[in-house]
């Protein structure tokens, strides 16, 4: 039983895999080929330079980087705001489903 | 010389109106959490629009869709309407069902007819959506009248019920939706909804919102919760493969989730004081919207397929600040006077 629930998860997480970049794919129109080079002349100093070397040198690391910041900025802006929503002073854990 | 309101990004190498930008993100974030969907049909146009070149605005828009359906997921996840595992189950269907799709417009590339195909397909399926969520309010309008009244309230078209007598094993509980169907449903469902997004180009939460609601059987407001957790999880894989080929505005992102942040909160606190037929229309009239738009860049009124989609956008934007602070200001006087 438990070795078939491993070929299972193992099968599922493989197709998800495969998968899963069309999905994100499909969000928009493929792209062509395109190589852009970031200019770094206009930003001399700080996270813009940084981020401006990285996109140039080594594009998997500035894809794992944007993804991380994203999450990490979705996370911390959602706990932001969400303690404005709460000095409000409305109750944000229950609501009733009302559909007409 | 740089004026305040504009804004180096470093990556495309182009000055942008961030104000534009924060705006961008507040209305999608408002929309998406409202309406439980990525909203990239109205970002990328916004963007281009904007001064960011097309290849820019496709890779910026998945990663700031990415950041704002986790806000809009969390919060819904705490007024419990993400039921994790529909949501679950329903990533295998839409993933296979994509790739097929994709498939489909590859085969149709070698014919040689995909252009007109797909975005007539794309009018045609929009307009049912319409037809349904317009027939479906009419019809649970006319039975509240009758006094045909559920646990709920009144509801018009019911093809779920019909759904979940489709006894095919294994039979799966669905506790936050609160049904229990045969998983071959949200499955097969997802599969569908998986190959026309496919086919079409497009994230799917436009499709797959109503196809749980109608065809699932989810109330309202956990289709929108359970739909933003597909979103979150195909946005964030999104981002890091746009970001490794290099076309996302990394600046831009931070810029339009300092507004959708907001936005997301709004939209999502709405739905507590929305009733699950209120989100259905409007979401009805941004189909519609959607879909006037597509006509028209197909007849190549561009300028004018592009304003009706930013008016589209504002004043449903508008429609959702104010369910969420009348409700808000409501609830606050109730409160007030319980405590007197």
């Amino acid at each position: 039983m438990r070795k078939r629930l491993h070929t299972l998860l193992t099968l599922g997480a493989t197709v998800f895999t495969v998968f899963l970049p069309e999905l994100v794919r499909a969000a928009g129109p493929a792209a062509e080929m395109l190589i852009v080079v970031a200019d770094s002349r206009r930003v001399s100093a700080g996270w813009g330079r940084y981020f401006v070397d990285s996109y140039n040198t080594n594009p998997l690391w500035f894809g794992l980087e944007v993804t991380i910041i994203t999450a990490l900025m979705g996370v911390t802006l959602g706990l932001i705001t969400d303690q404005i929503m709460k000095r409000i002073g409305i109750d944000l854990t229950s609501r009733k489903i009302v559909e007409h | 010389m740089l004026e305040w309101y504009t804004m180096y990004m470093p990556i495309s190498g182009v000055d942008i109106f961030w104000p534009g930008l924060v705006l961008i993100g507040f209305s999608v974030g408002c929309i998406g959490g409202f309406f439980g969907m990525g909203g990239a049909w109205m970002v990328t146009p916004g963007l281009n629009i904007l001064g960011f070149p097309m290849a820019f605005a496709i890779g910026t828009d998945i990663a700031h869709i990415a950041g704002k359906s986790m806000i809009s997921t969390f919060r819904h996840s705490k007024f419990g309407n993400v039921d994790y595992k529909l949501g679950c189950i329903m990533i295998i269907g839409t993933v296979i069902g994509i790739e097929i799709g994709a498939q489909v417009v590859m085969w149709l590339e070698r014919l040689g007819t995909i252009g007109p195909v797909v975005r007539w397909v794309y009018v045609g399926l929009l307009a049912l959506i319409c037809i349904m969520v317009f027939y479906d309010y009419y019809k649970a309008n006319k039975k509240k009248k009758a006094g045909d009244v559920g646990e709920h309230g009144a509801e018009g078209i019911t093809w779920y019920k019909t759904l979940h007598r489709i006894k095919i094993p294994p039979m799966v509980h669905f506790k936050t939706a609160g049904f229990t169907c045969s998983a071959w449903l949200p499955i097969m469902v997802s599969f569908l909804t998986g190959i026309l997004a496919g086919f079409l180009g497009i994230g799917g939460g436009l499709i797959r919102m109503p196809a749980l609601v109608y065809l699932i059987g989810c109330p309202t407001h956990i289709a929108v919760g359970t739909d933003l957790f597909e979103v979150m999880i195909s946005g964030l894989y999104g981002t890091f493969t746009y970001g490794a080929k290099g076309r996302i505005e990394i600046y831009a992102v931070f810029v339009m989730l300092m507004g959708a942040a907001i936005g997301a909160q709004i939209g999502t606190v709405a739905t507590k004081y929305a009733k699950g037929y209120g989100i259905r229309i409007a979401f009805g009239l941004a189909v519609l919207a959607c879909m006037v738009s597509i006509i028209l860049k197909q007849y190549g009124f561009n300028t004018s397929a592009t304003v009706l989609i930013l008016g589209a956008v504002g004043s449903i934007c508008v429609y959702i600040c104010w369910i969420m602070f009348s409700g808000a200001a409501k609830e606050l006087r109730e409160k007030k006077a319980a405590s007197h």
